[in-house]
Order: C-alpha cells, then structure tokens, then sequence
C-alpha cells in the first residue's frame, strides 16, 4: 500500500535524472540520445536535398554542383502533367471535404440525435481502417459501379481522376471533422445567444458569429486534407487510371526502376511544398 | 405556445438533416458500402480472365489458411509490425521525457522538429533511406573509407525495418508527449521518498500514469504498419512477401488478377488488427490498474 506523503525530502538521484535544466549523467545521456534521434529523422532529409544538386547520374555520391536534374525535370511532360494533377486532386478534394467536414462537426458537437454514436463510429473508422484496405474496397466499387455504366450507357469508363478525387475525399473527411470539433468545443455558445438576443437570425448568427470564431479551425482541417492528399500514395495508386497518375504514384514507378537525381529534384520540392504549408498552418494558428 | 416549440423542433430538424446528409452519404456509399464489397467478394471466385465468378466458395479463406505464402505474409507481416512498434516505443519514449522535461520555451520548437518530417511525403522520406544506403551510397561510402569494405544494406530485411521506424516514429512521440507532459513529475519524487528506487518509481507510477500515450501511439504505429507494402518494396527489395504486397498484387499485377483472394486477405487482415488491438487493450489495461 502506498500511501501519500509530503515530498520534503525528495531523493537527488531520482530529481536529478527528470528536473530541468540539471547536469547529470542520466540527463546528459537523454539528451545525448536525442540528439541522435533527432539526426536519424533529419539526415535522410538533408540527403536528398543535397543529393538533388549532384553531377553524380545515381544521384547517390557527391561529385560536384549541378542544376540540370531541376532542368530536366521542368521538360519532363509526364512529371509535370502528374504534378499538375495532384495539385488539381488536392484542391478539388480539399475544398469539397472541408465543406462536407464541417457541416458533419457542426452536427455531431451541436445536435443529440438517434443513431448518433453509429455515426461517430462511421466518422472515425476511416482513420483506423488501413489505407490499402481502403484503397482495395473503393477499386472494387468502382469496377462495379464502370460495369453498371456500361451496361446501361453501353460506355466504357476507366479509372480517372474522379476516381482518385472520391477516394481522397472519403478518408480526408474524418480528419476535417476531427479538427473543426476541436474549434467548436473550445467556442462560447453564449456568444451566438447574444446575437439572437440583438436580433439576429440563425442565418445571420452563423455567418457573422459562428462562421469567424470557428474559421481558424477550418483553416486548419482545409490544410490537413491539402496536405493528406498530396501525401497519399496508396489510395493513389489503386485508383489512379493510365495516363492520369499522380506525383507519388509517379515518383513510385520512376523509382522501382532506377534512382536518378531527378527524382531526388522532384521530392525536394514536394517537401519544399509540404514545409510551406506546414508554416502556414503555424502562422495561421499563431494569429489566433 | 406548442406549436411555436413544434416549429422550432421541426426547423431544428431539417437543419440537422442538411448537416448530416452530405457527410452521411458520402462516408456509406464511398467507404461502408465498398467494405461491405470487400466482405462478399472474399467468399466469390474468379475466372481466367481475374473476372469475379459470384459463385459463393470458403476457397479464399481456404486457400490463406494452408498455403505457407499466405500464412507466412501474415506472419512476418505481424512479426515486423510489433517490432516496429516496440522499437518506435523504446526510442520515442526517452524523447519524449526529453522534450517534456526541457525548459518550457524549447518544448514547441522541439515538438515542431519531430513534426516536420511527418508533414513530408512518406514515399519521398523512404526513398531517402534508398540514397543512404545503396550499395555505391553514403554509408558504404564511409565503410569503404574506414577499411570495412562494403556491405549489403539495401535490399535486406534490415533496411525495411529502418524505413518503417523512420517513417512512424513522429506517430508515436506525439501521443507520448501528449502523455508526459501531463504526468507529474513530483510523484516520482515521492515515490523516491517512499523508498522506490528509480526502476521501481518507473515501473509503478510513470508508466501506468502514461499508459493511454502508448497505448495511443502503438496503435498508431500498428496499424499502418500491418498494411504497408511500399517500404518492403523500396528497401527490401521486394525479396520476401509482406500482406501489403500479396494485396497490391492479387488486386494490380497479378496475372490473373484474383479480387476474391485479395479482398479475403483485407478481411482477415483487418480481423487480425481488430483481434490485436483488443488483445493490447485489455493487457495494458490490466496494467493501469
């Protein structure tokens, strides 16, 4: 049994090895191993963007400065068509499941109704369920659903980019709900009761109150679904047709056949890309 | 004066319809009814041509069950995914003392640093490793240069497993911080003044205390783990069969393709997560007690 007692006399070897701002051999030996880590996640990085400027043709020695694999890689058709379309996926998916996303936030922190718990099991799955579980169920479903087409239109339809859009939008979506709800549970309902008491309608409560006071939020969800398709690689692949491929897809067939600096060019601008993004997100959060 | 409330209720719940609609048909007709494909199709067959024959059949399940190439996927891919977790576990939790323990305007920053490499494409910081250790690459570079020579890193089990903890590190620190940052550190020192040496103050306060952080963070390395097939096909060279690849293969590459054996491995596949995870719930919980 352990009972509680005042910590007058606090054992110095234990302070020492969890308090702040101490020298000992247990907090240098914790700080030394996070070092460590901390060089285990950015060296590949640091790699790869280094390696994007090297004469070397594997792209994996340093042999000298070159910007020819940025070069090549502008007058490569194919790369840019699959970066514009991955652009094109993000944006369409973003917008329409930030929509989609807040309006199911506003439902589940705003109203009690039956079925309510089924439904926050449907929001959350998407987030457990394995990405190539997914992938695999809607490549499934859009075979069945080209057969019934082509039955009924008699025309014959490939996997697109409408195809990879829907499936990005289906696992963004959970995420978009998770951030917004975060913003309305930190909101102060009283607020929206004052606006009614001057006057205002729901219509106007919303648009005037509401909608600001939660937008950081929102802002918030539109990049993470921004950000989660771009990323997406597996769902990408399954869905993608021929001809319509997106960057990672891309990236993943150039490199099951040979490594070249060029694909080292392309990832240092993802993350170039992915990094910009990520500080706007802290900006935005940071003027809240 | 009922009626009045009866329009508001009425107006309450047409607005809750227009909220819940489009959410609600998109989550059930482009993730629950595609599952719900899945599932029949692991009891069809199919033809020649990797057409779906809807003629009901246990084969698939069958077929997982006693051939040693699906029993085997399973396996290591099991085997590699608790291991991944574990060293996840073993390396995150030290630093995640050490940022919840550095001085209060370090934590963010440091917090942002582990972050950062999440928010970059999983596919682009594999390949990375591709760089490092490739046979004419850095690491052999530097071997070389010392006088060990050069040694088979790419395309090894090995490398696999280095992928997978770099790229799911970040989701088991977050979870961890989360959980050591709240735990309070002078029950330790309690613990110490009650006569608990340091393993002892661990094992029986730290620990239950920050349960929930690597319960959270284990899962999270779990699962995407469990279906991965990209890191053992860039780093491991797609030598041996983990389930993502016998997936992607029955569903892609195959010839015949084989949907009905692929969907059955995705049932199984998310069978063997649910049964795990449940498993590690009722162990750590256990724990906390």
């Amino acid at each position: 049994m352990i009972k509680t007692a005042p910590a007058t006399t606090a054992s110095a070897r234990i302070r020492g090895a969890f308090s702040e701002g101490r020298l000992t051999w247990s907090g240098l030996a914790l700080t030394g191993f996070s070092i460590l880590v901390y060089l285990f996640l950015y060296a590949p990085i640091v790699i790869l963007v280094l390696f994007s400027f090297t004469r070397d043709e594997f792209g994996v020695r340093w042999t000298g400065f070159t910007f020819d694999w940025y070069i090549r890689l502008f007058n490569n058709p194919r790369m840019m068509g699959a970066a514009w379309n991955t652009l094109v996926v993000a944006t369409v998916s973003t917008i329409v499941s930030t929509i989609i996303g807040t309006l199911l936030a506003m439902a589940m922190e705003r109203y009690r109704f039956r079925g309510r718990n089924a439904m926050e099991g449907l929001i959350y799955l998407p987030i457990v369920v394995p990405e190539i579980v997914m992938a695999v169920a809607l490549l499934a479903f859009s075979a069945i659903v080209f057969d019934v087409i082509k039955m009924v239109t008699g025309e014959t339809l490939r996997r697109n980019l409408t195809t990879v859009t829907i499936g990005h939008i289906a696992f963004s979506i959970s995420f978009v709900v998770v951030v917004v709800r975060t913003s309305l549970k930190n909101f102060d309902r009283r607020l929206e009761e004052a606006a009614a008491d001057l006057g205002a309608d729901s219509w106007q409560t919303f648009w005037r109150i509401t909608f600001p006071l939660i937008l950081p939020g929102i802002i918030g969800g539109a990049l993470l679904a921004f950000t989660l398709s771009l990323d997406d690689f597996i769902i990408s692949l399954f869905l993608s047709g021929p001809g319509t491929s997106l960057l990672p897809v891309e990236v993943y067939n150039r490199v099951r056949r040979a490594v070249t600096p060029e694909i080292n060019a392309i990832s240092t601008l993802m993350l170039i890309l992915s990094m910009a993004l990520v500080a706007l997100s802290q900006l935005l959060q940071r003027r809240r | 004066m009922a009626t009045i409330q009866q329009q508001q209720q009425r107006r309450d719940r047409i607005r809750l319809a227009l909220l819940l609609t489009p959410g609600l048909l998109w989550l059930l007709l482009f993730f629950a009814l595609p599952l719900v494909i899945i599932f029949v199709y692991s009891f069809m067959t199919n033809d020649a041509l990797g057409r779906v024959v809807y003629e009901p059949t246990l084969n698939n399940y069958i077929t997982i069950f006693t051939q040693s190439l699906y029993v085997n996927a399973y396996w290591r891919s099991i085997w590699t995914s608790v291991l991944t977790t574990v060293i996840c576990l073993l390396i995150g939790y030290p630093l995640a003392v050490f940022i919840a323990r550095s001085p209060q305007q370090w934590r963010m920053p440091l917090l942002m640093l582990i972050l950062i490499p999440f928010w970059t494409n999983f596919l682009v910081r594999i390949y990375a490793w591709q760089i490092i250790l490739a046979n004419n690459g850095i690491i052999n570079g530097f071997l070389e240069m010392i006088g060990v020579g050069r040694l088979t890193l790419l395309n090894t089990e090995g490398a696999t497993l280095v992928g997978l903890i770099y790229g799911e590190l970040p989701f088991m620190v977050l979870p961890l911080y989360a959980a050591i940052d709240r735990f309070d550190f002078t029950l330790m020192e309690a613990a110490a003044d009650l006569g608990a040496n340091k393993v002892q103050a661990f094992l029986r306060i730290m620990l239950p205390m920050t349960m929930p952080g690597i319960v959270a963070g284990s899962v999270l390395v779990f699962i995407p783990t469990l279906g991965q097939f990209v890191v053992s096909e860039l780093l491991g060279g797609a030598k041996v069969d983990y389930l993502g690849n016998l997936i992607q293969r029955l569903f892609l590459r195959a010839n015949p393709i084989n949907w009905p054996l692929g969907s059955a491995m995705a049932v199984l596949m998310m069978l063997v997560l649910l049964v795990l995870i449940m498993m590690y719930f009722r162990v750590t919980s256990e724990e906390e007690r």
